[in-house]
C-alpha cells in the first residue's frame, strides 16, 4: 500500500512534468527531431533538467543499503550491448519520429487528447504484445 | 519555452529520483506500462506499476486544469498514429526501454547500455523525420 502510494506520487509528478514542459505535444517533440525544419530545442532542456535530480539521486543511491520504502534495489545492468538493444532502439526511434510520441507522453495524453492518444496507446500495447508473442 | 521545459524536466527527474531512492527501481514508462497491463510477467510489483501509470494522465490533467489547458497537436492520420504506436511498443520492449528508462535514468547513471540506446533511438528519430521531410510528409 505504501509502495503504491509512493509510485502514484511519482507518476503524478512525471505526468505533470511532461505536460508542463510541453512534451505532451507530439508536434513539439517532432519539431525537436526535425533538424532540417523549424527546430525546437525544448526536449533537450527537458532531458537536461530531468538528469539534474536524477544524477544526484544516483550519488545518494550508492550510499544507501536499501531504498526508503522497500527491501532492496532492483536495477538493470549497464554494460550489455546486444543486437536486441540496437534493433529495438532503431525501431523505437522510427516510431517516435513518425508519431512524435514516446510511451510517457502518450499515456499522459490519455487525459488531454483521449481519442488520438488512445489510438497510439492501443497500437503501442499491441506492439508490446507482439514482442511478447514473437520472443517466447 | 526552454525555461518551462527545464522546470518540467526537473519534475520528471524528481519523480525518477523518488522511484529510485524510495522503491529501488528505474522510472521506465515502457517497462512499467508493460507490467501494469500484464504484458510483462516480471519486473516491478504489479500494484506499484499500475499506480505509477495511472499517475501519468492524472498529473497531466492536473497541469491542464491549473494552467487552463495543455496544447497538443497530434498527427491527423489514425494510420500514422497506429504505425508509430506499433513501432514504439515493439521497439521499446525489444530494446528494454524508452526515453525515460534509457534516456533520463540510464544516461544520468552513465550506463554504457543506456547511452548507446539513447544515441541510437535519437539518431533513428532524426533520420526518420528527415526522411519524412524529404518524402514530403511534413
Amino acid at each position: 500500500m505504501k509502495q503504491a502510494a509512493v509510485a502514484l506520487i511519482a507518476g503524478l509528478l512525471f505526468g505533470a512534468g511532461l505536460a508542463f514542459s510541453g512534451m505532451g505535444d507530439p508536434a513539439r517533440v517532432q519539431a525537436f527531431l526535425d533538424l532540417f525544419g523549424h527546430w525546437d530545442p525544448t526536449l533537450a532542456f527537458v532531458m537536461g533538467g530531468a538528469m539534474i535530480p536524477m544524477a544526484l539521486a544516483w550519488l545518494v543511491q550508492k550510499r544507501l543499503a536499501r531504498p526508503f520504502a522497500c527491501e532492496s534495489f532492483d536495477l538493470p545492468g549497464t554494460s550489455l550491448l546486444d543486437r536486441q538493444l540496437v534493433a529495438g532502439a532503431v525501431l523505437f526511434g522510427a516510431g517516435w519520429g513518425i508519431g512524435g510520441l514516446c510511451p510517457g507522453p502518450a499515456v499522459a495524453d490519455l487525459a488531454i487528447a483521449p481519442a488520438s492518444a488512445g489510438i497510439f496507446v492501443a497500437a503501442m500495447l499491441a506492439g508490446m504484445g507482439l514482442h511478447r508473442i514473437t520472443t517466447r | 519555452m526552454p525555461l518551462q521545459g527545464l522546470f518540467g524536466g526537473l519534475l520528471i527527474g524528481l519523480s525518477a529520483a523518488i522511484m529510485l531512492l524510495g522503491l529501488g527501481r528505474i522510472a521506465g514508462v515502457s517497462g512499467l506500462t508493460a507490467r501494469a497491463t500484464g504484458i510483462a510477467d516480471s519486473g516491478a510489483p504489479r500494484g506499484l506499476a499500475i499506480a505509477f501509470v495511472l499517475g501519468l494522465p492524472l498529473g497531466a490533467l492536473a497541469v491542464s486544469v491549473v494552467t487552463g489547458g495543455v496544447e497538443t497537436q497530434f498527427p491527423a492520420s489514425a494510420l500514422q498514429l497506429a504505425v508509430a504506436g506499433l513501432l514504439v511498443g515493439f521497439g521499446t520492449r525489444l530494446g528494454s526501454g524508452c526515453t525515460s528508462g534509457h534516456g533520463v535514468c540510464g544516461m544520468s547513471r552513465l550506463s554504457r547500455r543506456s547511452i548507446a540506446a539513447t544515441a541510437i533511438f535519437m539518431g533513428s528519430g532524426f533520420a526518420t523525420v528527415a526522411a519524412m521531410r524529404l518524402g514530403g510528409w511534413l
